[in-house]
């Protein structure tokens, strides 16, 4: 009989194991507050990911596809999108998801007075609610990006009965619609969802909870992988990836980003940009001359990165091929500061976060100049000094990046249109203000691409920013987890992952 | 023993009130705009202008300190820019963490120092002497994260015996809120044994040639007793007062030891806060930790009074 009593103990504690399974993942940091209206960082967006479905979802090659709308079509005019949504979806507190809560999240994303969505939303001017499942959203001009928008925070839908109850406060118990609900978080520590029993796509999902674990230290992220503690950890730094992938336990994984890293010029924001590097586009085409890209990737990032010289990744749809990256040229390096009157050298300062791989590349970045006569001058800064400068053009040269958009736009519109608002550069191109407005509004995708070529060939000869390299997002984790697939947005979806015995 | 502990007070409350100007003033003189950390990288102008109203930014800056004092002194510390947790509740969430780590340090150092310390000043000038002087010298000029990451890498990866970081609360499981936080303690702990053992054994040297030692020697009493009776019990008043100390070393090396093994503790608060200018945790992490040093320094005052009998008819 105790046998008995004792084996059954045993099974049922074995039995318990099996079940409940709970999924680590280590972040890199600590997410900002749970609210898609009102968050702003990387890794706020990989618990989202989680947590909230949008509207739409993003295929690995970038297309767009039906997550919680299940099919839209776009007006002849451009001036409207006609939406369906999907039926039988309830939010993690029981509120039916329908067309009017759709509404209610978009006004709640354009009206709330915290919400940071304000700016991605801004071309809708109304939401009609045609019927249980239906809607319209009307926009004030044809806007090519929307739906792009609407694939990330700007699409995520929360409880509108959550919403109106908690206000602003939303995000420290949130309530979305995703695969997870949220049970606890404990700053700087752990984000733990469980397994929302009634979600839509249950079946895919192969985990009990979720469990978040910020550890910003990239070598105790890799050992707490290597000790088992976590099942997967996000972005592995490149010199950890010979070491993981020796580790015959751990799986590597990676997609380039839709970001990009580079140098920005002060060429016209504020009384610093009046110097020959802002003056004078053949200084700025001689820095990008000296540099070498590929060796840069080689010895600052184990060659995990991509070499890059625009703003999207050679890899993207919206590459302008008529502009490869090209093989270093020292000579017409030198040719280009002598033709600018700096036969003898020039010097150049430039700011870089105080961190170590900034730094890193930054001293690559100097060696490959002071060889074409460029002497590079590092400031290093701390983030949010470097930050601050930068926007109120206290600078000559800049370190940047940007960690990039579904939609081109995104990654370009902003930084280099006249009246951009991250134009920190303070370029200012007639021609590249007409094309990438044009791009916003023209639907059809060739037509949109042949508007990006033209406004990159101003901006490769003009060269305010001139950039190095893509970064990927380098995933490592147990090699017992299967089914997972890397996006190049680096979010982590768990929809058919599950980890194997 | 009630004034003189009054009179600490009454000089503790004005040191408090410098901190906190001080360190109101210092965080408005550091460069950056917490806004544009905190507005993303969109950095919305609409944005960024709500923002600065709703913290009050448009103040001026000792409108915005008296409005903060104000709340304060109402236990009103503010809210995280970052999370809008309060930050009172984010104190309470991490202090008791900070604790555990500061009390288990303390236990290692203490254990490790103490008796190592004894035992170099007995047998002065031996091989014994020696080799604790270089243990302790090792412990002061190895780097806490060099240290730290050497024993993940092999008590973690490489024995699998301990988690390799992270925190669990006691109430959770004590025995594995303890094993988890067994590394970082002694991380931090062996550089306080060793400022410990070298403290104690100056102060065991200083009474061991003393007189009455002799004299207890002569007496006919066992070392044992003359050593840790006789001469301990006089040399422990400096080493009270230095633990107390210590404690200020211990924060310190809290904030270091609790990024490398990502403890959710006051240290990785306020290095976090720091670096996205989250003003108000910075201020309500500051002014707790001078309360808190300043407490630590009344306790040492007090247990010198318990511990020297000349002092309590002063």
């Amino acid at each position: 009989m105790k046998t008995l009593t004792l084996t059954t103990a045993a099974l049922a504690l074995l039995a318990t194991g099996v079940m409940a399974q709970d999924l680590r993942i280590a972040l890199q940091s600590d997410a900002d507050i749970l609210d898609p209206d009102q968050s702003r960082t990387f890794v706020g967006r990989i618990v989202y990911a989680s947590m909230c479905d949008k509207l739409v979802d993003i295929t690995p090659d970038l297309e767009i596809i039906p997550q919680l709308a299940t099919a839209w079509t776009v007006a002849e005019d451009g001036m409207s999108i006609d939406m369906t949504v999907r039926e039988g979806v309830v939010f993690h507190d029981g509120t039916a998801f329908n067309a009017q809560a759709v509404a209610d999240n978009i006004e709640r994303s354009q009206t709330l007075e915290e919400s940071r969505r304000k700016s991605e939303l801004s071309s809708i001017s109304s939401v009609e609610v045609t019927g249980d499942y239906t809607l319209t959203l009307n926009l004030k001009a044809p806007d090519a990006t929307v739906m792009a928008q609407l694939a990330d925070r700007a699409g995520m839908m929360i409880s509108p009965a959550a919403a109106a109850e908690k206000g602003a406060d939303f995000g420290l118990a949130p309530v979305c619609s995703g695969p997870f609900s949220f049970s606890e978080r404990v700053a700087q520590d752990r984000i733990v969802l469980t397994k929302f029993a009634d979600y839509w796509n249950a079946d895919q999902i192969n985990f009990d909870s979720v469990t978040f674990l910020p550890i910003p230290d990239t070598t105790v992220r890799l050992a707490n992988l290597q000790s088992g503690d976590i099942h997967m950890l996000e972005r592995l730094a490149p010199t950890d990836l010979a070491q993981a992938e020796a580790d015959a336990g751990i799986t590597v994984v990676s997609a380039v980003s839709l970001g990009y890293q580079g140098v920005t010029f002060n060429v016209g924001n504020g009384e610093k940009s009046d110097t020959p590097w802002g003056n004078d586009k053949r200084l700025r085409q001689a820095f990008s001359y000296a540099m070498d890209r590929e060796a840069i990737n080689q010895v600052v990032f184990e060659g995990a990165y991509a070499p890059g010289n625009q703003s999207f990744p050679p890899t993207s749809p919206w590459y302008n091929a008529e502009f490869p990256i090209e093989a270093r040229d020292v000579e017409k390096a030198k040719a280009l500061l002598a033709e600018a009157g700096f036969p003898d050298g020039i010097d150049l300062t430039v700011q870089v976060p105080n961190t170590t791989i900034p730094l890193q590349l930054m001293q690559v970045v100097q060696a490959m100049a002071a060889e074409a006569g460029i002497r590079v001058e590092i400031v290093s800064k701390e983030f949010a000094t470097l930050l601050s400068d930068q926007s109120a053009g206290d600078y000559q040269a800049s370190q940047i990046g940007w960690s990039g958009r579904v939609d081109p736009d995104g990654n370009i519109h902003q930084f280099v249109t006249t009246d951009g608002g991250i134009n920190d550069s303070g370029f200012s191109h007639p021609a590249v203000d007409e094309a990438l407005n044009a791009a916003r509004s023209q639907a059809d995708t060739a037509a949109r691409k042949a508007q990006y070529d033209a406004a990159r060939a101003i901006l490769i000869d003009e060269a305010p920013l001139v950039y190095l390299y893509h970064q990927s997002w380098i995933t490592a984790m147990d090699a017992k987890l299967t089914g997972y697939t890397p996006y190049p947005d680096g979010m982590i979806r768990l929809e058919g992952v599950s980890l194997s015995e | 023993m009630l004034s003189f502990f009054l009179r600490r007070v009454a000089i503790a409350l004005p040191t408090i009130l410098l901190i906190s100007v001080f360190v109101f003033a210092l965080q408005k003189l550091l460069p950056g705009d917490p806004l544009l950390v905190l507005a993303g990288e969109e950095r919305d102008p609409e944005v960024l202008e709500f923002l600065r109203e709703k913290y009050r930014l448009n103040d001026p800056i000792p409108v915005q300190y008296l409005t903060w004092v104000g709340n304060a002194l109402q236990g009103d510390l503010g809210t995280s820019f970052r999370t809008n947790q309060p930050v009172t509740e984010l104190i309470a969430q991490k202090l008791p963490v900070t604790i555990q780590l500061a009390v288990m340090s303390l236990i290692f150092a203490v254990v490790i120092g103490i008796p190592a310390g004894i035992l170099s000043a007995y047998r002065k000038g031996t091989v014994t002497d020696y080799v604790a002087n270089v243990v302790a010298l090792s412990g002061l000029s190895i780097p806490n994260f060099w240290l730290g990451i050497m024993l993940i890498l092999l008590v973690s990866v490489k024995w699998q015996l301990l988690p390799a970081s992270g925190y669990v609360p006691p109430g959770e499981d004590l025995w594995q809120s303890i094993r988890t936080m067994l590394m970082p303690a002694f991380v931090l702990g062996t550089a306080l044994a060793a400022t410990l053992m070298r403290h104690t054994r100056s102060a065991m040297l200083g009474v061991l040639t003393s007189d009455y030692v002799r004299t207890a020697r002569a007496k006919g009493l066992s070392e044992r007793k003359v050593v840790l009776k006789h001469a301990f019990r006089n040399a422990l008043t400096p080493i009270v007062t230095l633990t107390a100390l210590l404690f200020g070393e211990l924060i310190a090396g809290a904030v270091l030891t609790e990024q490398i093994f990502t403890i959710p503790g006051f240290g990785k608060l306020v290095v976090d806060a720091v670096f996205n200018r989250d003003y108000a945790v910075v201020q309500g992490i500051v002014l707790v930790t001078a309360v808190g040093f300043i407490v630590m320094n009344l306790l040492a005052d007090m247990a010198y009074f318990l511990l020297n009998p000349r002092l309590r008819n002063a």
